[in-house]
């Protein structure tokens, strides 16, 4: 049962993944993503992350994917015109990268080999407690600072998206 | 094995129930709307118009579905779906009772419980927005694309209200799994107070409640809060171009998140399926006793028709009203019956409520709204949010 | 290997996962004209790194692992707000999305 899981969400994801790349009009790449960031937040459910799985698409499905789509929409550019190819990237681009990613998986295998299996509810450290937990006791300083990171990004934002006062 | 077929049978039930409730959900709101306008609201199509969601749900489906040219076909077919399927999956997680045991198996009245069930719901309804905004773009039409990112904004912008809101009841409850709030929430103070959330010590959650309820309205595009699709606005905004099934789904989306807003009051500020008052003092007979006058009441308008066929319909629905009155005091069928009858009796008023405010009030103008979430609900959520964290630590 | 694999699905697996939605965020990164994809495919590269965090996490049995991919969640937030909003400006100042045409800071 995870298998199968694991490989229905994994093939979703690189689908997604590749039409991201290969898409011409931002709002399919964007989409796309979204469908992205479902799949891996279903893969952190198997990884027993189900904090981080929910924080997943609830902030980044959920706001910063929003964010894109609102600035595709109002700028409301058009798709990218393709360009020409030359000869010997479109024959040998695609096989080249299939051969690269068969080389990383080898050498991945070959680094991990007695690493636990992945079964759904062999870890259960992930809930919003122990994340809860560890970010306020051990990592107070990061989360304290991210919120004045935040607080930047915020003014930064409405700073350089403001129209000009004449 | 039994696992699966025990969750086939509730999901079947639930999707039949919830099916049923939202297309009759429609018919209460066009009545209650008509008798507070001093008019009757449907009441041809069969005894009170009560045939009156079948004859629309005919009428959506024969309709000429009517795709306009240069859509973007692909977004255009998808946004409905979206907002469909978020609307309806946050049904799988909300508690309609206690646990019940029949025939040997033992269940719970609830499709599935999520540790995180709460940022399950949020997860779903930040999703929710994508169904709005890719309907806006996609009809190709300037009214439809700044209602859809109106819409899109008022949602994500009422979302973090929501969301401090909600924070506040959890630090009482301790747990974000729906089954647990609720169980957090039974028991009885000083013998007839409840343990709501609304009536909790160390502080009651009354601001969080308010706050949310604001926030639900605005989530869902409800009145006070629904210029993106207001008819007299922006040509009916995001829903401009969608006929017949598309736009039925919109409307059915619309309807299941009001649901799901209401069901979700009632779990964290209103005690979910726990009664009202305690059994010692008699709760359980508030159910026989509201369906017994309801059927009395029935029976003598019956007596008494204001139309000629009333004298057939109305003695009839008395009698059902009878059976449903007996039905509750059969002590066997109690545990299903009692916590679904206060559940829905909470979640029903709830929404009785967001239909009497649809009836009274005008709505805010784009501006005004982005200004209250922004400039009066969040930092009123956020501070809420503190001190009740504060009292809570303080009294742990 | 079929049997090998009831016990679970492969940690490897997760991890080449991983390597192959990084290097299609680098191959749409370095390929892609319209700054907005490009964007787009930065946020797919951090995804790639969040899986990989929560991967090792559930190896070693921690929690770390996931309050590193909560941090990068917040810091990819943040990113994006100014990003989009610098795009904002640059569509505005000069009227077209395309990096090549972006070139030179003469306006």
């Amino acid at each position: 049962m995870d298998l199968f899981f694991f490989l229905l969400f994994a093939i979703f994801a690189i689908v997604c993944a590749v039409n991201v790349v290969l898409q011409t009009h931002p709002i399919s790449s964007a989409l796309s993503l979204v469908g992205v960031m479902g799949s891996l937040a279903i893969l952190y459910l198997l990884l027993g992350a189900e904090f981080i799985a929910m924080a997943q698409i609830i902030v980044y499905a959920g706001a910063i994917m929003v964010l894109f789509i609102f600035v595709i929409m109002l700028l409301n550019a058009g798709g990218e015109s393709k360009r020409g190819l030359s000869v010997t990237s479109s024959i040998l681009g695609a096989p080249l990268l299939v051969a690269f990613l068969g080389l990383i998986a080898y050498f991945v295998q070959r680094a991990f080999p007695n690493a636990p299996a992945v079964k759904f509810g062999n870890f259960t450290g992930g809930s919003a407690e122990s994340v809860g937990r560890a970010l306020f006791t051990r990592y107070l300083l990061p989360f304290e600072v991210t919120s004045v990171l935040i607080l930047i990004a915020i003014v930064g934002a409405v700073v350089l998206a403001r129209k000009e006062i004449d | 094995m039994e696992f699966i077929v025990i969750s086939l049978i509730k999901i079947a039930l639930v999707a039949f129930v919830l099916l049923t409730t939202l297309a009759y959900l429609q018919w209460v709101e066009r009545k209650v709307i008509a008798h507070v306008q001093v008019r009757m609201g449907p009441s041809r199509v069969g005894p009170h118009g009560l045939l009156q969601p079948l004859a629309d749900v005919i009428k959506l489906i024969t309709k000429e579905g009517v795709m306009p040219p240069h859509v973007n076909k692909v977004f255009y077919l998808l946004a409905p779906f979206l907002a469909v399927f978020m609307a309806l999956m946050s049904i799988t997680v909300i508690p309609f009772g206690g646990e019940i045991k029949a025939f040997g198996y033992s269940t719970w009245m609830q499709l599935t419980d999520l540790n995180v069930g709460i940022l399950f719901i949020l997860a779903l309804s930040s999703l929710g927005v994508y169904g709005i905004a890719l309907a806006g773009w996609s009809s190709n039409n300037k009214y439809s694309l700044l209602g859809g990112l109106r819409s899109s904004a008022q949602m994500i912008s009422y979302e973090l209200p929501m969301s401090l809101a909600i924070a506040a009841p959890l630090l009482l409850a301790g747990t974000l799994s729906l089954r647990k709030i609720v169980e957090s929430q039974a028991g009885y103070s000083f013998g007839f107070l409840p343990h709501w959330a609304i009536f909790q010590g160390p502080f009651p959650q009354v601001f969080s409640f308010f706050i949310f309820l604001i926030a639900a309205f605005a989530e869902t595009n409800r009145i006070p809060f629904d210029l993106p699709e207001a008819e007299n606005e922006l040509v009916a905004g995001f829903h401009t171009e969608y006929s017949s099934m598309t736009f039925a789904a919109f409307f059915m989306a619309e309807y299941a998140n009001m649901i799901t807003v209401c069901s979700m009051t009632t779990i964290l500020f209103l005690g979910g399926w726990t009664p009202l008052f305690p059994e010692s003092l008699g709760s359980n007979f508030v159910a026989p006793l509201i369906f017994f006058v309801a059927g009395a009441i029935a029976l003598y308008h019956g007596l008494h028709p204001a139309r000629p066929f009333d004298r057939f319909t109305l003695p009839f629905f008395g009698l059902v009203f009878f059976a449903i009155a007996g039905l509750f005091l059969i002590p066997v069928l109690r545990q299903f019956l009692m916590p679904l009858f206060w559940y829905a009796a909470k979640t029903g008023f709830l929404l009785f409520v967001f239909i009497w405010i649809r009836a009274t009030l005008p709505r805010f103008r784009y501006d005004q709204l982005m200004d209250f979430a922004w400039k009066f609900l969040f930092p009123a959520a956020l501070l809420n949010l503190l001190v009740t964290s504060f009292l809570v630590a303080w009294f742990a | 290997m079929l049997s090998q694999l009831q016990g679970g699905v492969p940690l490897s697996w997760y991890l080449v996962l991983s390597a192959v939605l990084f290097t299609l965020g680098v191959a749409g990164f370095l390929f892609r004209r319209n700054i907005i994809t490009v964007f787009m495919s930065i946020e797919l590269m951090l995804n790639a790194v969040n899986l990989t965090f929560i991967t090792f996490s559930y190896q070693l049995k921690e929690v770390n692992g996931h309050i590193f991919a909560f941090f990068v969640m917040v810091v990819a937030a943040a990113e994006a707000a100014v990003g989009l909003a610098i795009i904002l400006t640059v569509f505005k100042n000069r009227g077209t999305l395309n990096i090549d045409e972006i070139d030179s800071m003469k306006n």
